[in-house]
């Protein structure tokens, strides 16, 4: 399988670098300041591919905190705020889109 | 149950030691994820949208009451209080942490329980009837030969990577409980015309993106070749099954490309060679291994005593259980009962910590502590004395699980989905939950008759709908949910692949939609016996498709 690394990455719209934090497999996101939150709202946002990739390739550099680091698209609220891109992400921010049994 | 002995032990307890170091060694940086994944994925580890999941291996589907207790354990103590019966007859945990993996299956060890050959491209978890040893229509119990399967494929030094997943299941009943078709090897014990008992093979049997149902290549096998011949199928897939193309690599593929003949034929030429060597089976080991399976002591008892009489007589809501949910056993006097894990409105084959425990205790109480994990993702008591009947339906239906709902329309078979797997393409659980309200009328259901309705949230069909009677998939179109209904398959003996109704709909429309098809067969069908899938086979497609896209 190619590397995301070696991939063309094309962006359309804004994204951020996500992962799974390595120890529990909690969603994460990389920040400006090059470590991983779960804030999604303090993900780094870039909006054109050499940002991306720039992000991506920090990202993925740091193998011993987090696990398959990909960039998922995001929207900006007219605030600003940073929310999922897609249904997907939106799950991996919220948890399933039902109550779950054992709660 | 069968019973462990201290090799089987060791060597789990062997695993659990070797994985934590290896755990260790990731958490730590000394192993990249490219390297420790192909190790995580011999230990039953997945990394899905927002957790690690553990499957754990339920080989057979039989569970003894101390090891469901454990499953309990696991759930409450590793896992936010619950878990999910998969179609493959395991266990999986979708919350369980990388950090606490180690321990957590040192846990399951002590109770012979372990995450082997539940992933990776390795021989799974060896598949069978989940009523077996008790099925009143079973020649003897296959589990016995999937036990032989599981001694044989366990750390098998050639078969641990493959060029992908390997499924095999074994049948030894009239009517296939197990989807043995559907299996990359589909074994079916039965006796011949000369009145020996041996194994139809089919191989090539699967679904995801290419589906087929399986082919036999050797109509009758006897049992003492049942490992060499197994051996050579493997080695015949080892070698010419294609590891450049994963969409290619499973066994079908390779059956498909060069036929099921040429495929005999180098099965035989491989046999040939290893037929008369180490894997001939002896009967004295065979018979082993059947020693080493306990069944409860069984009481003398006759067939509908006078206390389920009175029962069905007093409570119309037992009867209404009763005659869906518990079945024929082959001894006088007792029943098998099924416990449906598909309450309205609940994730199909999801069982609380609560309830795992209230089941053990319930198999203790009736059920010579036994309890099996049938691949509709439902559970099974095996053992029922038929005077117990009612005392026990009042202790499953005061913990949800006396729904009688098995086999029916709301009995719906769903993967877990784009709510937690990295692969899918689209939600399975809403869909399912939905649709269980919308046929929560048993009245209908029971008219409506035997009906399955099958979800998969992506084409790797985990929730099997290539063969449901409606059978539902979950695509991506532009970045929104959209699902295909496929119509007229089945799993069991006639195994069917559905054939797709026409284009994909948006979520929205799906529970109208199969309301509509089902609203038709009602309509078309011959007489109320006529099974869903023969409807569609004989009056084809075309009313549904216009029922279904007519009004939109």
């Amino acid at each position: 399988m190619t590397s995301p690394l070696q991939q063309k990455l094309k962006v359309h719209g804004p994204v951020v670098i996500t992962a799974n934090r390595l120890g529990d497999g909690a969603v994460v996101y990389w920040t400006a300041a090059g470590a991983w939150t779960t804030d999604i709202a303090a993900a780094a946002v870039a909006t054109a591919s050499a940002r991306a990739k720039q992000l991506l390739a920090a990202a993925t550099a740091d193998f011993v905190h987090a696990v398959d680091p990909y960039v998922a698209p995001v929207e900006l609220s007219p605030d600003r705020r940073v929310l999922p891109g897609n249904l997907r992400e939106q799950i991996r921010v919220s948890g399933p889109t039902f109550s779950l049994p054992g709660a | 149950m069968y019973r462990y002995d201290e090799f089987d032990q060791q060597l789990i307890d062997e695993r659990v030691a070797e994985f934590r170091d290896q755990v260790r060694r990731r958490l730590s940086g000394e192993l990249t994820e490219d390297e420790f994944k192909l190790l995580r994925l011999l230990n039953g580890v997945y990394l899905q949208l927002h957790a690690y999941m553990l499957r754990i291996a339920i080989p057979y589907g039989t569970l003894s009451s101390e090891q469901l207790r454990m499953l309990a354990h696991v759930a409450r103590r590793y896992d936010k209080n619950y878990g999910h019966f998969t179609t493959r007859q395991n266990i999986q945990f979708n919350w369980i942490k990388l950090e606490e993996i180690p321990d957590t299956i040192a846990d399951l060890a002590g109770a012979h329980l372990h995450a082997m050959q539940t992933s990776g491209n390795s021989i799974r978890n060896i598949t069978t009837d989940h009523w077996a040893g008790v099925a009143p229509d079973e020649i003897e119990d296959p589990r016995i030969w999937a036990e032989i399967l599981r001694q044989w494929s366990t750390l098998h030094p050639e078969f641990t990577f493959l060029p992908r997943k390997f499924k095999i299941a074994i049948t030894a009943a009239k009517h296939d409980r197990a989807a043995v078709k559907i299996h990359d090897i589909g074994l079916r014990l039965y006796r011949n015309g000369a009145g020996e008992v041996g194994f139809e093979v089919m191989v090539g049997g699967g679904l995801g993106r290419t589906p087929f149902v399986g082919k036999t290549i050797r109509p009758f096998l006897p049992k003492r070749d049942f490992l060499s011949y197994l051996e050579a199928i493997l080695r015949v897939y080892n070698q010419f099954g294609r590891r450049d193309n994963i969409y290619k690599a499973r066994i079908k593929i390779l059956v498909h490309e060069i036929g099921a003949e040429s495929f005999a034929k180098e099965v035989e030429a491989e046999w040939q060679s290893i037929k008369d060597g180490a894997l001939a089976l002896d009967p004295a080991v065979v018979e082993e291994i059947k020693s080493r399976f306990r069944y409860p002591v069984y009481e003398s008892l006759v067939d509908e005593p006078a206390e389920l009489k009175a029962a069905l007589k007093a409570e119309p809501r037992f009867k209404a259980w009763f005659n869906n949910s518990v079945s024929r056993h082959k001894r006088p006097g007792y029943a098998i009962v099924t416990l449906s894990l598909k309450p309205a409105g609940a994730p199909p084959g999801d069982c609380t910590a609560e309830q795992m425990d209230a089941i053990a205790d319930l198999a203790d109480r009736y059920s010579g502590s036994e309890i099996r994990v049938g691949h509709d993702q439902n559970l099974v008591l095996p053992h029922v004395r038929q005077r117990d009947l009612a005392a026990l339906w009042r202790a499953l239906d005061a913990i949800g699980l006396a729904t009688p709902n098995v086999g029916l329309v709301s009995d719906i078979i769903a993967c877990p989905g784009l709510d937690y797997c990295a692969l899918a393409n689209a939600r399975s659980i809403p869909v399912a939950q939905e649709l269980t309200k919308r046929f929560r009328d048993l009245g209908l259901a029971a008219d409506l008759g035997y009906l399955h309705i099958n979800i998969s949230g992506c084409i790797n069909a985990c929730g099997h709908h290539h063969v449901g009677d409606i059978g539902i998939l979950g695509v991506e179109k532009n970045g929104e949910e959209y699902y295909q209904l496929s119509l007229g398959g089945r799993a069991d003996e006639h195994a069917e692949l559905g054939a797709l109704l026409g284009p994909a709909m948006p979520y929205a429309e799906v529970a109208d939609s199969v309301e509509d098809v089902v609203a038709a067969y009602l309509e078309l069908r011959e007489r109320p016996a006529e099974l869903f899938a023969e409807t569609v086979k004989r009056i084809g497609l075309e009313p549904f498709k216009e029922r279904v896209y007519a009004a939109r």
